[in-house]
Order: structure tokens, then C-alpha cells, then sequence
């Protein structure tokens, strides 16, 4: 049954300059470009291999978590609750420890804690699918964040850093250059970033973003990526947890607060919005080191704490704004 | 001097995004006139109604009300002038009481407080006018679609509108329900309202309007006297031309049956439907609104759960849980509402097409785009899909080039039965005979097709065999010979007959 | 038939949820009282109780509003902390301002935050949850920036500002004056939403945007005005709050709305909206405020807290779904085919 008309269909993607260069990760270099050129002014340090390691040492053990939330976004999903598994993570990993465990065993209960924690989600999410994920997630942070204190109260479990290989996790230096946690990530984001892009997989995770019910009627098992894919957000948010850990080497019921808003502000901002199917991975890659690279250069000038709350608030909200202003302007030129 | 017309409107357009919704459309009701509006689907007749009300603004063209030229910037404004409308898809809060829904925004306030009781007995008052079975404190999401009805034509008739607007609204009525509505129509005129009334069928036109006006394609076709105008003449105006040429049904020799069911049962949908269809049939499934015809094949597809029932697949039984089961067995479903579950319209045509089939080009894992590329650009070129590149989004097509790319989706599964849920809902004619060769093409490839469809003439002329449906039952089945409007209607309404023969 | 109407609304009543609402506080009251050897029935205690909880029972108001548009809001801690902080910083610097002052002043930078927010979600089209997330933050940051990372004492308020929460001159002598803020504040919105029109309004936009705006609803305003009225109650308990601490601290009112969220969900507030009312979040308030002022009196460590309200809210939540299917099951089998 050929087409009557025999009309040809372009099956060829027209690559064009503009159009490569007008991309929201475009931008997002850009303003990377700028971010680091700041940084270079502010300190003289900064520019040399082991600056840029000590800068970007400091915020990617909380970029584990934006790697499977990129994940949780594009689905059309969203979880709050993984500053909370962070911290119930890293005060099982801690308590475990100071039970008398080995190191590993107690990072294996970690990464553990992390999925059992991804699977009561994934549970809820799919099983009572007339709820948004919002308020379950909402609900499970504050039983993980509960727990935390239920176990540990207002002490903290220390002494992490007593053993060697565990610190180095975060401090040690591949060829007294690389830390280990960078080439660990960078190895995570590659895999995160093919699953995403170049695999089924990925494919039906954009499907089922941009239009749950299609997807469905496509044959796509919808409640079993999603389940898969809270599972691996708090396996990720356990690998957070031993980072995190690693670097401050005793935990108290406070440990990760706020990351949650972090690691969601960093992939909206990297243009995988939260209405799902939007955005690519490179983009909340970008968003990763523009951001962290950002706060670092804050810190550096001494901006408090405090005025980076605001900051990275005010840059969340109006990330999610933006596009939604720049849609009523085009409808707007349309009429 | 006031005008003849208590509505008149002149020359309205109204542009979406892409689309023109209404092309220069005139319109002019008589004061105490039932209008009947007819048209096809997607002719612009729930546009039409929106501009009057308020709810779109027009981009051109004038409106006058008892002469006077008004510009309405919302629905307040068209309320506060008299205007009520009915709307289609039942606009109601289901959380709230039927006395709530029918007062919402004109409340009964005293002192700034709600009156309840005196609204609860005034909405009493008015459902009691309107034989209705049930009470004005009731929460609304617990009624009947016909029940919800009711209520919203009490709420026109509580804001004591001078002009009505009511948009299909027989279509998910029974007989008995149909004929109440028809007598509270003919009282409301009488008392001197005007009423625009939208409806498909033509028995509602000739019980009630006096004139009917007739869009088709987004323009004003004309406005005819309904005593004066023959049937065929009325639907050469809605369609265009002449009926006949439209549908080119192959003659085809049928093969062993494909696909058996029975006894399929969903509690509170349907019960007992068993059929069967055959290679290089297509089986006509049709019936009137809430017949369920389409709960029925989301169960065989495995969208719903099925309470009882057995589905056979060449003479093999076979167990569907949910759609891949379905595709998996050679099950395709073409679905009613293509926007929404049919195709992600955010995408490219090519991606929508193979998106049930990624593995079949790449491999478990991973996706191959070069091969996916290709088949995309093939099945799109198969149904003759108007478009530049597979890279077009969908969104952009007109709805009988996004039907096409659902089709194309469809043909990418390895299938021996497609589900075909009215295929050529809200496409216009031109596209329609190009799907109807579609469909004729795929039995003569000995597809087993079953199509679900309210269209008289589409079922008629499509099908080799029709099976009727009346509220979740299968009340009746034809040949090709021996069907004929009359009696195809007659199973439809088997129930609501049953009924009135009982009473 | 006059039997039968009886019966139905015998039904009606032990069907309602606010029953059984109240026989779930009247149980959990009863257990504490008991394990906790008669203490917790005592006037003090219950006085404690609602003087310690008014300031949730306050927001749970302003956040059944915003549930009842489909919304939520996450920042109503840092909103607390922001505007109580504002008020007692002018407060410590004029030491001459009447109380009525400090309570308008932190009304109103509420106010604004609740504008903020509402005009963020409903024009900016933001999603509630990513909003006010980041406005949690921002609101915290800025909480401590105004305060320079200080906090304001009790040396620092008047006398009759910290007496305020702890006297009862509003309630005759006998009903603590916080608790007679609350009591007038349900009665208020009671009525609003009961009998005013605007009020029907809320519950229009929530159970049916789509419809509410054929019929001459502006769905954004209405949205935004919920946030803004949230943001306003919001403030008020800052004010509450810092008088009954007597004092201001960047870190108060973390994880309050936890507690909110939760009241709300226990008195029946769909999470999706349309559904939900005044009496129900009371109890709902109440049975938060009991576990929170009771467990302690049992045994339980306060670090229990926050695990046992997230279990809360996860349990009632799901049973909201469950009820739900079964009703909409029963509905389907009364269906005749």
C-alpha cells in the first residue's frame, strides 16, 4: 500500500547553526563561561588543576542525587524525600560503624538503607497512583528525616574517618591529582546520560513524561519504570549519603537538609522542567558545575550562607518561570 | 427601532494557534425560535458557542443583542445579559451539592450570607419542574450523566436567561430522558426564550427546531426553513457532497475468524458481550452514547481489568493484563481520543510512530535511530501522511494527518486485529474518504478490523457486519444486507423502548 | 418512610468523617489520659496544649485554603520565621509600639510573602511544590539576614508583649488569649466559607477550575488571594509565636508545616481539592496538637516526634485513596446493566 501522492518525507535531521546555538545549553555554557571567569578574578588559585579539583570536590557528592532526579523529572514525577534518605543513609552507615561493623559492611548498609527507602516510594507512587508524588515523597521525608532522629536524637555518630580508605572516598586523590569521587561520578553521569538518551529505556521514560496515558497505550509498562526509577533515586541518594559521610566524617540528624531543593533546582535549571519529557541530560550536567562552581566562587568572597539560600531559591522559582513567561510571549505573538 | 433578531452575529472569526476555528460565520436567532445548529464534528459549532458566551473572544466580526452591538469580555458579561449556555461536556463541580452547582455565582445572599435553605427549596422548585428524580442537596459527582444534565439546564433556567444555548445536549440521553428534554424546551419557549440548540441527530431537529442554520468546515454554510428542507439536501450541506462516492469498500474474501470473546463482563460497564471477527472483515461496533461500546475494547486491549469473560486469538485463549499483552498477541487499538492517548503530541511524527516498537529496531537496550528513522519515514510515507520531515511535531498537523500517523503507529506492530475507535472522529471530509481507503486497504491485507463508530452512514457503508450495543449489552447484530438506519437505531435503543413499552 | 429518614440520618451521622474524627481524638485523649496517670485532663495541660499548638492551628486554616485550590505550601515554617522576625526586630528597636503594631507588622510582611508566592503559582505558572520550596529557602535565608544571625531575647520584648500569650484578658480571665485568637479565627472562616459566597469560590476553583472559569471565575485571582490569605494567618502566628517564646530566633517554626499539612490531611482536605472543611481541620489540628503535647506525657522521646506525624500522613493520605475506591466501587455495582 504505497502512499498515493507518493509524496516524499524528509527522514534526515537539518542541522543548523542557529539552532544549535539558541539551545538552552548553550546559554548555559555561557554562563558557565562567565561564572568561571569570576572565579579566576576573585582568586588567584582557582584556575590550576587542583584548584578546580578542590572546587568541584565541593559539591559533588550532592550531585549523585541529580543524576537519577534528571531521571525523576523527565517521568513527570518529583522527590522531595531525598535529603532525608541522605541522612537516614548516612546514620545507618554511621551507626552501623560505631556498632563495631567493618567499614564496608556499614557502606553496604548504606546503599541498602538508600533502596529500601527508593522502594517504599516506588511502592507507594505506583500502587496509589491517584496521588501526586508530591505529597508521598513529602510524607516519606519526614518519617526518613524522623527516623534520623529517632536513632540518633540530638548526638551525632563519628569517628568515620578512622579509617583510611573510607575518608579517602572523598579526600583521597587518584595520582595525587584526581579526586576519587570525580572520576566516580563522571563514570555514574556517562552511564546515567547513554540509559537516558540512547537506550528503550530512556525512550519510555520521555514517553511516559510527556504523556502518561500514550505511553500506556503504547505498551510501555509505565508503573514499572517509574518503580525502577525510585528505586534507583534512593539507591543514588545512599551513594550520596556515603560521600557526604565521607567528607565530614560524623553525622547528626541534620545532615543533608535542603539538598532536596539543590538537587531538583539543578535539573530544572539544566532545563529538564518539572511537567516531564522536557530537557536533556548534558543540560543538568552543565547546570551541575554552574551552580556548584557559582556557590563556591560565593564562598570564596566570603557571601554568607545565608544569602546563598536566597540565592539558589530565587534562581529555582524563576528557573521554572521562565519558560512558562517565554511561552505566553510566543502565544502572544501568534494572535 | 429594535432588530427582528434577539441575537444576531456577523461575519465572526475566531483564530486558534494554526487553526481558523470560525471563518467569517453569521448567525441570527429569532426572539421565541428554536435554532437548530448542525454541522459535522469540528465544524466549529462549540467555537461558535464560546465566542457568544464570552469564553473565547472573537477575532473578528460583530455581535448584537436586540440590536444593540455588544463585546462580551468573559462569561460574566454574557451571563448579566441574559445568555445561558448548556455545554457538552458537563461543566460541573463534582464535589458540591446539585443546589450549589446550579446557583454557583448567582447565589441567594442576604446580608452577605447564603440563604441556604431558600436556595436548597428554590433549586428544589426548579428540578421538580424538570421531573427530576432526585435532590437538590445531593453531591453532584454522585448523579447520572442524564441527572448532571438536568441540573445544568436548571441552572439556566434559575439565571432566568432570555437566550439558552444548549450543545448536544440529547446525546447521552435515553429516549424518555430526550423526550423531557424536548418538553422542557418547547415550555421554556413558550414562556419567550430563545434557544440555540446543537445536536448530531435529526430527530431532535425535526421535533423541535423551526429554522436550522448549518456550518461546515469552520464557515457559514446556510439557514434553512426545517419544514422546507429534505433530508439529503440538509447532509449534502453538512458534508459537502454526496455521501455516496465517500466509501470505497473493497469487495474481500473473508478468512478464518481471528479474534473470539466471551461473555466479557466489567462490573458496572457491561456484561455478557461476546463476538467474534474474521480475516479481512471489519466488524462494525456501534450504538449511541453510553452504550459502552468502547469500555468494551479497552478491556480486550487490556487498558481495563476484566471481571469475567474469555478472549481467543486463533482459536487460542489468551490472557490480556495490559496493552503490550495485547500488542504482543497482535491486538492493535486505534483510540477515540488521539490526543490524549493516541499520540504524544509534543513529539516528531517519527518517534510517535515507532515508539511501541523501539526494540524491533535497535535491541533490548539500546535504541538504533538510523533504523528507526527509516521505518518512521516508510509507514508515514505508506498512509500518504501531508507533512515536510518525520521531525514535524505532531501538534502542528491537521486532525486528519495526526489519524494517519496514529495509523502509521499501529501498522509498526506485527498485528492481525486492529481496533479501530471511531477512526475519523473530528477530521474533515477530504481526510475521511482517504482514511476510509486506508481501512479497505488493511482488510484487503487481512487485517481483522473492528470498528467502533457512531457515524450512520461510516457504520453502514464500512462495515461487513454490525453488532449493536445498548447499555453495556450487545442488543443485536446485522449483516451488511440487512442493515438499515432504522433498525441499526431501533437495537441502540432497545432499552429505552423496552421501557416505554413497559410503562 | 418516616423510620427510613430517621435511619438515614442516624447513617448520615456516624458516616460522617468529623465523627469520626472525634471519637479518634476522644480515644487517643482517653488512652494518654490513662497511660499518663490523669495528668493530661488536667486544666493546665489542655491550657499548655492549645496555647503551644495555636499557632498550627492558625496555619492549618490558611493551608486548607490552599489545599482546597489543589495547591500546597511547604514555606509556611519560613514565612513564620521571617515575618515573626521582622515584627521583633522593629519591636526590639521601638519598644513603644503597641502589641496590636507588632502583630500587623508581622500580618503584613506575611501578607507579602504570601503574594509573593501566590502570584508566583498562579501567573508564573509554577508548580505550588517547586514554588514554595524555594521560597522555604529563600525566606529562611532572608530570616537570618534581617536578624544579622542574632536573635532577639526576651530582655528585649516589653512585659506586656510576652504576657500576651500567657494571660487570658481576651477570654474573660479564663481562656488563654491565643486559644480566644483561634477560637474567633475558625468561627470567621467558618461563616466565610459556609455562607459567603467568596467562599464557594474556593471550593468552585478546586473542584473544577476548568468550569469555574466558563462561569465567570477568575481561577488566578481566586488561587492567589488562598496563598495570600495563608500568608496573612501565617504572620499573625509569628507574632503568636514569638510572644509565646518571648523571643525570635532564624530557626523557629522548622518543619511546621509538617503539622500543618498533616492537620489538614487528617481533617479530610483532598489533596487534589474541592474537598474539605473547617470543623474537619480543627479536629484534625487538635489530634496533631494531642500527639504532640501527649506523648511526651507517656514516656515517648520527643525525637519520636517527626516520624510518628510522617507515618500520620502517609497512613491518611492512603486511607483518603482507599475510602475513595471503595466508594467509587459500590457506585459501579448499583449501576444496573
Amino acid at each position: 500500500m504505497a502512499g498515493k501522492s507518493g509524496r516524499e518525507i524528509i527522514a534526515e535531521q537539518p542541522f543548523s547553526w542557529k539552532h544549535l546555538l539558541l539551545r538552552w545549553e548553550s546559554m548555559l555554557i555561557l554562563l558557565l563561561v562567565v561564572v568561571n571567569i569570576m572565579n579566576i578574578a576573585i582568586s588567584d588559585k582557582y584556575w590550576s588543576v587542583t584548584g578546580l579539583f578542590r572546587a568541584t570536590n565541593s559539591f559533588l557528592n550532592i550531585a549523585f542525587m541529580v543524576l537519577p532526579m534528571c531521571f525523576v523529572l523527565v517521568l513527570g514525577d518529583i522527590d522531595i524525600s531525598v535529603g532525608s534518605i541522605l541522612a537516614f543513609s548516612a546514620t545507618m552507615l554511621g551507626v552501623t560503624y560505631n556498632a563495631g561493623a567493618p567499614m564496608i559492611v556499614a557502606v553496604l548498609v548504606a546503599l541498602l538503607t538508600g533502596t529500601v527507602c527508593g522502594c517504599i516510594n516506588g511502592v507507594i507512587a505506583t500502587q496509589f497512583t491517584e496521588l501526586n508524588p508530591m505529597i508521598i515523597t513529602f510524607g516519606t521525608q519526614v518519617v526518613y528525616r524522623g527516623l534520623c532522629e529517632i536513632i540518633l536524637g540530638d548526638q551525632s555518630t563519628g569517628g568515620l574517618n578512622n579509617v583510611m580508605w573510607f575518608s579517602n572516598l572523598y579526600w583521597g586523590k587518584f595520582g595525587g591529582v584526581v579526586p576519587y569521587m570525580f572520576i566516580v561520578f563522571v563514570l555514574c553521569a556517562i552511564v546515567f546520560g547513554i540509559v537516558q538518551h540512547k537506550t528503550t529505556f530512556g525512550r519510555r521514560m520521555y514517553a511516559i513524561g510527556a504523556n502518561r496515558e500514550a505511553a500506556r497505550y503504547s505498551g510501555i509498562n509505565v508503573q514499572g519504570t517509574r518503580f525502577v526509577v525510585y528505586v534507583i533515586t534512593g539507591l543514588f541518594a545512599g551513594v550520596a549519603a556515603i560521600f557526604t559521610a565521607a567528607s565530614m566524617g560524623s553525622i547528626n540528624n541534620a545532615v543533608g537538609k535542603g539538598t532536596e531543593m539543590d538537587a531538583i533546582g539543578i535539573c530544572v535549571l539544566g532545563g529538564i522542567l518539572t511537567d516531564g519529557g522536557k530537557g536533556n541530560f548534558i543540560g543538568a550536567m552543565i547546570s551541575v558545575f554552574l551552580l556548584g562552581l557559582l556557590e563556591y566562587g560565593l564562598g570564596l568572597v566570603n557571601v554568607s550562607s545565608n544569602v546563598m539560600l536566597v540565592i539558589k531559591g530565587a534562581l529555582l522559582v524563576i528557573s521554572v518561570m521562565i519558560p512558562n513567561l517565554k511561552i505566553n510571549v510566543k502565544k502572544k505573538k501568534i494572535a | 427601532m429594535a432588530s427582528e433578531y434577539v441575537l444576531e452575529l456577523k461575519e465572526i472569526t475566531k483564530i486558534f494557534p494554526g487553526v481558523k476555528a470560525l471563518d467569517k460565520v453569521s448567525f441570527q436567532l429569532k426572539a421565541g425560535e428554536i435554532h437548530a445548529l448542525m454541522g459535522e464534528n469540528g465544524a466549529g459549532k462549540s467555537t461558535f458557542i464560546k465566542v457568544i458566551t464570552g469564553v473565547h473572544k472573537a477575532d473578528g466580526g460583530e455581535m448584537y443583542l436586540n440590536g444593540e452591538k455588544v463585546d462580551f469580555k468573559g462569561p460574566n458579561d454574557s451571563q448579566a445579559a441574559g445568555i445561558a449556555a448548556i455545554y457538552q461536556h458537563v461543566t460541573a463541580y463534582p464535589h458540591l451539592s446539585v443546589a450549589e452547582n446550579i446557583f454557583m455565582g448567582h447565589e441567594k445572599v442576604k446580608h452577605g450570607m447564603i440563604q441556604w435553605k431558600e436556595m436548597y427549596a428554590e433549586a428544589d422548585k426548579l428540578l421538580a419542574q424538570l421531573n427530576a428524580d432526585f435532590k437538590s442537596t445531593a453531591e453532584m459527582g454522585t448523579l447520572s450523566v442524564a441527572q448532571q444534565q438536568m441540573v445544568e439546564i436548571a441552572k439556566a433556567l434559575s439565571s432566568n436567561a432570555k437566550i439558552i444555548i444548549m450543545d448536544e445536549p440529547t446525546a447521552s440521553l435515553t429516549k424518555n430522558e430526550s423526550e423531557n428534554l424536548y418538553r422542557i424546551a418547547e415550555k421554556l419557549r413558550d414562556e419567550g426564550a430563545s434557544i440555540i440548540f446543537i445536536s448530531h441527530r435529526f430527530e431532535d431537529m425535526y421535533r423541535l427546531a423551526t429554522r436550522v442554520t448549518v456550518f461546515r468546515d469552520s464557515k457559514y454554510v446556510g439557514t434553512y426553513d426545517v419544514d422546507k428542507i429534505s433530508n439529503a439536501d440538509l447532509i449534502t450541506a453538512m458534508v459537502g457532497r454526496e455521501i455516496k462516492d465517500m466509501f470505497p469498500k473493497p469487495e474481500i474474501q473473508l478468512g478464518e475468524e481471528v479474534l473470539r470473546v466471551e461473555n466479557l463482563s466489567r462490573e458496572g460497564f457491561f456484561k455478557d458481550v461476546s463476538f467474534s471477527v474474521r480475516k479481512g472483515e471489519i466488524l462494525g461496533l456501534t450504538g449511541l452514547v453510553g452504550a459502552r461500546r468502547t469500555e468494551v475494547i479497552q478491556t480486550i486491549y487490556g487498558v481495563e481489568k476484566l471481571d469475567s469473560g474469555k478472549i481467543f486469538l486463533d482459536g487460542k485463549e489468551v490472557k490480556i493484563k495490559n496493552p503490550r499483552d495485547a500488542i504482543k498477541n497482535g491486538i492493535g487499538l486505534l483510540t477515540e481520543d488521539r490526543s490524549n492517548l493516541g499520540l504524544i503530541l509534543d513529539w516528531g511524527i517519527g518517534r510517535n510512530i515507532t515508539l511501541t516498537e523501539i526494540e524491533k529496531y535497535g535491541n533490548k537496550v539500546f535504541t538504533n535511530d538510523k533504523a528507526e528513522r527509516a521505518a518512521a519515514k516508510q509507514l508515514a510515507e505508506e498512509v500518504d501522511t501531508k507533512a515536510v520531515s518525520i521531525f514535524d511535531k505532531v501538534s502542528t498537523l491537521s486532525g486528519g494527518n495526526q489519524q494517519k500517523v496514529a495509523v502509521s503507529k499501529i501498522l509498526a506492530s506485527d498485528l492481525k486485529v486492529l481496533i479501530m475507535d471511531e477512526p475519523t472522529k473530528g477530521i474533515d471530509v477530504g481526510a475521511k474518504a482517504e482514511i476510509y481507503d486506508i481501512m479497505g486497504q488493511l482488510a484487503q491485507r487481512g487485517y481483522a478490523i473492528i470498528m467502533i463508530s457512531s457515524e450512520m452512514p461510516e457504520v453502514l457503508n464500512m462495515s461487513d457486519r454490525i453488532i449493536v450495543m445498548c447499555e453495556g449489552k450487545i442488543t443485536g447484530e446485522l449483516s451488511r444486507e440487512e442493515a438499515t438506519q432504522e433498525g441499526i437505531l431501533k437495537y441502540a435503543m432497545a432499552k429505552s423502548l423496552k421501557n416505554t413499552a413497559e410503562n | 418512610m418516616k423510620n427510613m429518614e430517621n435511619k438515614s440520618i442516624l447513617k448520615k451521622i456516624t458516616g460522617s468523617r468529623e465523627v469520626i474524627l472525634l471519637l479518634i481524638v476522644a480515644v487517643l485523649a482517653i488512652f494518654i489520659e490513662i497511660k499518663s496517670g490523669g495528668v493530661f485532663f488536667q486544666l493546665d495541660n489542655l491550657n499548655g496544649m492549645f496555647k503551644n499548638y495555636a499557632v498550627d492551628f492558625v496555619i492549618a486554616i490558611g493551608m486548607m485554603l490552599v489545599m482546597l485550590t489543589g495547591g500546597i505550601d511547604i514555606s509556611v515554617g519560613s514565612t513564620l520565621a521571617l515575618s515573626g522576625m521582622c515584627a521583633s526586630l522593629i519591636f526590639r528597636d521601638h519598644q513603644g509600639l503597641p502589641i496590636i503594631a507588632v502583630f500587623a507588622i508581622a500580618v503584613a510582611v506575611g501578607l507579602c510573602c504570601g503574594l509573593l508566592i501566590g502570584t508566583v503559582i498562579s501567573y508564573g505558572k509554577v508548580p505550588p511544590i517547586i514554588a514554595t520550596m524555594g521560597c522555604m529557602n529563600a525566606f529562611r535565608g532572608a530570616t537570618y539576614l534581617v536578624a544579622h544571625n542574632e536573635w532577639v531575647a526576651a530582655m528585649d520584648f516589653t512585659e506586656s508583649y510576652k504576657n500576651f500569650a500567657q494571660k487570658s484578658y481576651l477570654g474573660f480571665g479564663i481562656v488563654n488569649n491565643l486559644l480566644v485568637i483561634v477560637i474567633i479565627l475558625y468561627v470567621i472562616f467558618y461563616c466565610i466559607l459556609k455562607w459567603t459566597p467568596a467562599g464557594r469560590k474556593i471550593y468552585a476553583v478546586g473542584s473544577n477550575a476548568e468550569a469555574a472559569a466558563v462561569s465567570g471565575i477568575n481561577v488566578r485571582k481566586v488561587k492567589t488571594i488562598c496563598y495570600v490569605i495563608l500568608g496573612g494567618l501565617t504572620g499573625l502566628a509569628g507574632g503568636m509565636f514569638t510572644s509565646l517564646y518571648a523571643s525570635a530566633q532564624g530557626n523557629m517554626g522548622e518543619g511546621l508545616e509538617m503539622d500543618c499539612i498533616a492537620a489538614c490531611v487528617v481533617g479530610g482536605v483532598s489533596m487534589t481539592g474541592g474537598k474539605g472543611n473547617i470543623v474537619g481541620v480543627f479536629l484534625g489540628a487538635l489530634v496533631i496538637a494531642i500527639i504532640g503535647k501527649g506523648l511526651p506525657l507517656i514516656g515517648v522521646s520527643q525525637f519520636w516526634q517527626k516520624a510518628i506525624k510522617g507515618v500520620i500522613i502517609l497512613v491518611f493520605v492512603i486511607l483518603n485513596v482507599l475510602v475513595q475506591r471503595s466508594v467509587d466501587k459500590a457506585a459501579l455495582k448499583r449501576r444496573e446493566i
